[in-house]
């Protein structure tokens, strides 16, 4: 009964996509696309994007037998699972860190991953669960920031942005969407950051750490983490908390990519390797202690110099 | 996920020109969550004989302390070091034992053998979990890195290397294949043996 009516109903998100889908296929034999490259977004005129769906009675629960989760690890469409990001609001405004490594069960298929979206000047989104989901809809929600800043001349908040995203996979929710992901930028409130996920939940806070390596980096984050934290007290926080999550953590890794969030916009501070830090440090940027991060690193001056005693 | 990545770590061994290698990695993880990077999986069965357990941790542990007094019992009896052929069908036949709940362990031996002429001559040998045995002329390779091992080796293994080159090659098959897989890493360990007395 609840499939029928899901079927037949005009308001489900299958019922939607069933409508956009049947209507693109009778006002048009050709896609927009056909009419030479509109780098995938062509239809923004059309309305919301339409998807194709699977032509079975129940799209969602076909889609969630061919995608990947922890139940059938064999499946085809596999989704990334294992990543560390995390972001915070400071006195100088926010800090984004993340890892770059990209697992396929235990195969490690890159380590040199973007899992920070540019959206805009002054507007990053993370990336943890699906790489592609978090990429589209990012890219979309900056179109739409865009949008709102002719409409309005004003650019739009971080709370807006963001609530326009979490809201748009809201309406997907169901059909396997998985992305979980920090708004982060300088609006007119200050520096702002807002978690998003597929499930629909839009959270605001001062801090946040996202995927399989969250809780090592809260734990490193939550013992340094102050209001009044420098700029490269921050960044050094940043860098230091994705180092211990990316050490420790078998599906974090490989290299860090960090991001300081001023009132003027966004800026690249580094990419800084995770073997590296551990057995040298950074290297020679502003914040850093000065040699390796690694425990046994830091420890064998001092046990040699018992030895030494000895 | 499989029991036999539950704790991680691979083993690799390699044949040479009158000598052999084993190499594996530090890694103890509980599945993602990385424990130590000091765990040995690879211990001295006699002087001539090395024993890669790669698999479940607890079981690295037990099998190692059965293969000591197994190889100690032998020895008592026999009156005679145990030699690398023999050893290998000892695994295979303790790994067999329990056929219906096995030891998660892949077992990888290297060792050098006796020949005729009173020289020596270099040997592998990897079993499956029950001790299907494997002598292999090239390579041999365990672990949740085999797979990339396997690719790895395939490409850099060439026939008749010295022990120097064997290290080289043996040390880089491994650290490559190692960065592939989640879980194996942090820190290697490699071993090279080689005959005084040329065969």
């Amino acid at each position: 009964m609840n499939s029928f009516v899901e079927r037949y109903s005009a308001t489900s998100a299958v019922g939607q996509l069933r409508k956009a889908q049947r209507l693109t296929e009778e006002e048009e034999e050709f896609s927009d696309a056909a009419w030479g490259s509109q780098a995938g977004f062509g239809n923004i005129m059309n309305g919301p994007p339409s998807f194709t769906v699977p032509n079975v009675r129940d799209p969602a629960a076909f889609l969630r037998l061919h995608t990947d989760d922890h139940a059938d690890p064999n499946c085809r469409i596999k989704i990334q699972h294992g990543t560390t990001t995390l972001a915070f609001r400071f006195q100088g405004g926010v800090i984004v860190a993340v890892d770059s490594r990209a697992t396929a069960g235990s195969y490690i298929a890159s380590g040199t991953v973007k899992k920070v979206i540019e959206i805009n000047p002054y507007l990053l989104g993370t990336m943890a669960g699906g790489a592609a989901d978090c990429q589209y809809w990012e890219t979309y929600l900056g179109m739409h920031c865009r949008l709102h800043e002719l409409r309005n001349r004003e650019r739009i908040s971080v709370s807006a942005a963001s609530k326009y995203l979490s809201n748009l996979v809201y309406s997907y929710k169901g059909m396997g969407l998985s992305m979980g992901t920090m708004i982060c930028g300088w609006d007119k409130t200050g520096p702002a950051v807002f978690y998003v996920d597929s499930d629909g939940t839009r959270l605001k806070g001062d801090l946040f750490s996202v995927g399989s390596g969250s809780t090592l980096a809260y734990g490193v984050l939550d013992q340094g983490y102050r209001w009044d934290l420098t700029d490269e007290e921050a960044q050094e926080l940043g860098r230091r908390s994705i180092y211990a999550a990316g050490h420790r953590d078998a599906f974090s890794g490989n290299t860090c990519n960090l991001y300081h969030i001023k009132q003027d916009g966004w800026t690249f501070i580094g990419n800084y390797d995770i073997a590296k830090m551990h057995y040298d440090g950074p290297g020679d940027v502003p914040g850093a202690p000065g040699g390796g991060y690694g425990y046994d690193v830091r420890l064998a001056a001092a046990n040699s110099t018992e030895v030494a005693a000895a | 996920m499989s029991i036999m990545d539950y704790n991680g770590g691979s083993v690799i061994a390699m044949v040479g020109k009158d000598c052999v290698a084993i190499a594996s990695d530090l890694r103890l993880g509980n599945e993602a969550l990385g424990i130590s990077s000091n765990f040995q999986r690879v211990f001295p069965i006699t002087d001539r004989i090395y024993l890669g357990l790669p698999g479940l941790a607890t079981d690295v542990t037990t099998l190692r302390e059965r293969f000591r007094f197994r190889v100690n019992m032998y020895t008592i009896k026999e009156e005679r070091e145990i030699e690398p052929e023999t050893f290998a069908h000892l695994v295979s036949s303790t790994l067999y034992e329990h056929r219906f709940g096995p030891y998660f362990i892949e077992p990888v031996m290297a060792g050098m053998s006796k020949a005729p002429s009173g020289g020596c001559k270099p040997f592998i040998a990897a079993t499956d979990l029950i001790g299907c045995l494997n002598f292999a002329k090239d390579f041999v390779v365990a672990g949740t890195a085999s797979t990339k091992l396997y690719g790895v080796a395939e490409g850099l293994w060439e026939p008749g290397l010295e022990p120097e080159d064997l290290f080289e090659t043996i040390s880089q098959t491994l650290m490559n294949a190692v960065d592939r897989d989640a879980f194996s890493g942090w820190g290697c360990v490699v071993h090279v043996m080689w005959a005084l007395i040329a065969t």
